[in-house]
């Protein structure tokens, strides 16, 4: 079975500077790190892999430093690397990505399964991983919690939903977006770092895609714009109230209503 | 020794001493006092208080001091209550003075990078507090929740110590109430100081049978920028303890050398409901290196991680972020309590043995357990010789399992002693360990110890029968 993971280069620090006057997220100089979400992804591949065989690659979109998080995935273990970067990509929000990804992975190869983390934590979405799937016309499965069951032509999983946690059997191939704490995920080793130092990472420009027109992708192909980012408000201010139950659930409920949240 | 006779505390003493406290809710007498204040957290060593005192400030803690000096009142001292070793425990009841009120940091002077804290704050707190300004107290014990007046009692050592040492080498001065209710100051925000006597050495350590610390300046450093950990699967424990002496001598300086095994890994994975990021193997060491840039640590641990594989490591596992490192260092932070709910009981043993011994002792341990019939666990800093181990009760008999655990204690201190090591790494001595530091220590340095109790502490009333009392 051949698995395609979708990783991410996030901030290291959630202590996250923008930019006041493009509202767009500072990377440059900022330490960074594999989006911790995406590693969760990264071990379901594996764990899928010690079972069935086949390959786990690796896919990310992003400048040329991107590449580090694809050699860590190379150090955790992964078989290939695949880096979508042109400068005609950057700026690109949710629908712009999703569509640059799924032009990334339709020029590099047929994968059985493509997994995701639940969300990366700069942009915060959840969206990119079910948008991928629309573009390629697979199914796709959020929240995912478990795999019970793989088969070459099938997956079986469980998923959170609101209410309740539904099992689905879901045909290949899929997208799945698995959730923190399926697995826990292993560590990048020193010996396979060593190992796959100088292994070739497959470079995607807009010239590498079935569609090359660029008012598709980044800044351009992107319908949405961010306004403004700004870190939320947070108050240390307590309050003690005493008194019996009626009276402070009463107390409670104004409070609520008086702050606007019913 | 004299017969110490020691007034028992009543209506008339509790009166007076509520006058010098003021608020009611800062004492407490006979049923309110809760069970907590008669043992410490491993709780073989067990003694009521009489009255438990909640001090606010150093003239309270002196006042107190001073009418149970004039009434020969016994007074011990208590933080959180975290020892192991029975120290903050009133063996001849009396007065526990309850610090943990005493919770303020008071000054954080960055022209002379020290913090002023009260005895009463929490190390949580405190590491959490320097870390905001991007400072750094190094001394880092296992337990997050103790005191910092209990960590200077102890002279408590912690994983980093390899590099930078203990709890006694970040403390410049501390504020002092002795014995008579006298307020005094040793040492202060000074670098250096050859100025007499280094009494406030001699209060590090003392478990609080010398005087009661009421303020302590400590010395910080600039925060690392970074951190890296290496955790190393061995096929054996063997191996990996034996690699840990090659590590120092190849002068690379990891802040923490520690050494886990997988039993002790599965417990911690059950206590916190939480899997560990590697289960290759049935050993483990646990590095950390620190630095400014990744790219500098990178360097100092490329020759250790090599170093390791020449020895057999089956891997190098590196932990570069703030995930990767809780899922392995909350792992080890847990080994304690993790072992505790293993079992129905247990006791430890906290020796420090010369780091080029740390083999043999893990091994002695290890083959010990058949003869004395005892699940022995073990982990510990590899890295500076202090290795705690742990005798497990499981369903044995309370007499049986005094007796096997006696027999395990006498051999393995024996064991330390023929290895050049010491009763104590950072625990303490307390009560329960007085025994074996009579049996370790010449009977000079025995009387040099108590001598400077006497000069102290007269009227032996600040927490007797504790250390070299015996």
């Amino acid at each position: 079975m051949n698995i395609l993971v979708c990783i991410k280069q996030v901030p290291e620090s959630n202590k996250v500077e923008v930019d006041p006057v493009t509202g767009v997220i500072k990377r440059d100089g900022a330490a960074s790190k594999m989006n911790p979400y995406d590693l969760y992804a990264l071990e379901t591949a594996f764990r899928i892999q010690e079972k069935m065989g086949g390959v786990v690659d690796v896919i990310s979109m992003g400048p040329p430093q991107a590449q580090e998080v694809i050699r860590e995935a190379f150090a955790m273990g992964a078989d290939h690397g695949i880096l979508v970067s042109d400068r005609s990509f950057g700026g690109a929000d949710v629908l712009a990505t999703s569509y640059t990804l799924s032009q990334g992975i339709k020029s590099s190869g047929n994968y059985d399964l493509i997994l995701c983390g639940k969300q990366t934590i700069d942009g915060d979405t959840a969206q990119v991983g079910a948008e991928i799937a629309e573009w390629l016309q697979i199914p796709s499965v959020n929240n995912v919690l478990e795999i019970k069951e793989v088969h070459d032509d099938s997956i079986t999983i469980s998923m959170d939903l609101p209410q309740e946690v539904e099992v689905a059997k879901i045909s290949l191939p899929c997208l799945l977006s698995v959730d923190q704490d399926i697995f826990m995920p292993r560590l990048p080793s020193y010996v396979k770092k060593k190992a796959t130092k100088d292994r070739e990472i497959k470079v995607l420009s807009l010239k590498d895609m079935e569609d090359t027109d660029a008012s598709h992708y980044g800044l351009n192909g992107s319908p949405t714009q961010v306004q403004r980012i700004f870190p939320p408000t947070s108050s240390k201010e307590k309050e003690m109230w005493d008194g019996s139950s009626a009276v402070l659930a009463d107390q409670l409920f104004h409070k609520i209503e008086e702050l606007k949240f019913v | 020794m004299p017969n110490w006779t020691y007034h028992t505390i009543d209506e008339n003493d509790v009166l007076n001493l509520r006058a010098l406290i003021g608020e009611e809710q800062r004492m407490l007498w006979k049923e309110q006092i809760s069970e907590d204040y008669s043992h410490d957290e491993l709780g073989g060593t067990s003694s009521w208080p009489e009255l438990v005192i909640k001090p606010v400030s150093a003239n309270e803690v002196s006042a107190v001091m001073k009418y149970a000096y004039e009434h020969s009142i016994p007074v011990t001292a208590r933080g959180s209550g975290t020892g192991l070793v029975g120290s903050c425990v009133p063996m001849e009841h009396g007065i526990i003075l309850d610090l943990s009120l005493m919770n303020n940091i008071l000054e954080l002077d960055e022209e002379n990078l020290t913090l002023t804290v009260e005895p009463g704050v929490l190390l949580m707190d405190l590491t959490a507090f320097v870390e905001d300004h991007d400072l750094f107290y190094p001394p880092d014990p296992g337990e997050k929740s103790a005191t910092i007046g209990g960590n200077i009692s102890t002279n408590a050592g912690g994983m980093r110590a390899v590099k930078y040492g203990v709890t006694r080498d970040f403390v410049r001065g501390l504020e002092v109430v002795l014995p008579n209710g006298d307020i005094v100051e040793f040492g202060g925000k000074v670098v250096k100081n050859s100025s007499g006597y280094d009494l406030k050495d001699l209060i590090i350590g003392s478990e609080g049978t010398l005087g009661i610390v009421t303020k302590a300046i400590l010395k910080l450093l600039p925060l690392p920028k970074k951190t890296i950990s290496l955790l190393i699967p061995f096929p054996s424990l063997e191996k990996a303890i034996q690699t840990v002496p090659k590590i120092i001598k190849s002068k690379a300086i990891p802040t923490a050398i520690e050494f886990m095994q997988k039993e002790v890994i599965e417990d911690a994975e059950e206590y916190l409901g939480k899997a560990f990021p590697d289960h290759q193997s049935e050993a483990y060491l646990l590095l950390k290196f620190d630095g400014n840039s990744q790219d500098e640590i990178e360097r100092a641990y490329a020759k250790v991680a090599d170093l390791c594989l020449e020895e057999g490591a089956l891997d190098v596992l590196i932990s570069d972020t703030a995930e990767r490192d809780e899922s392995i260092w909350k792992a080890r932070g847990a080994f304690l309590e993790a072992i505790k709910g293993s079992t129905t009981y247990m006791d430890e043993v906290d020796m420090v043995v010369p780091r080029s011994y740390v083999n043999d002792m893990v091994e002695y341990l290890h083959s010990i357990q058949r003869e004395v019939g005892l699940r022995i666990k073990s982990f510990g800093h590899a890295g500076d010789g202090n290795l705690h181990a742990y005798m497990l009760k499981d369903n044995l008999s309370d007499e049986e399992w005094e007796k096997r655990l006696n027999k395990a204690m006498d051999l393995i201190y024996a064991k330390a002693r023929e290895l050049n090591g010491q009763v104590s790494g950072e625990h303490g001595i307390g009560y329960a360990k007085k025994m074996y530091l009579k049996e370790s220590l010449a009977k000079d340095n025995i009387d040099l110890m108590n001598g400077i109790k006497q000069v102290f502490d007269a009227k032996n009333i600040l927490n007797p029968h504790k250390i070299a009392q015996l």
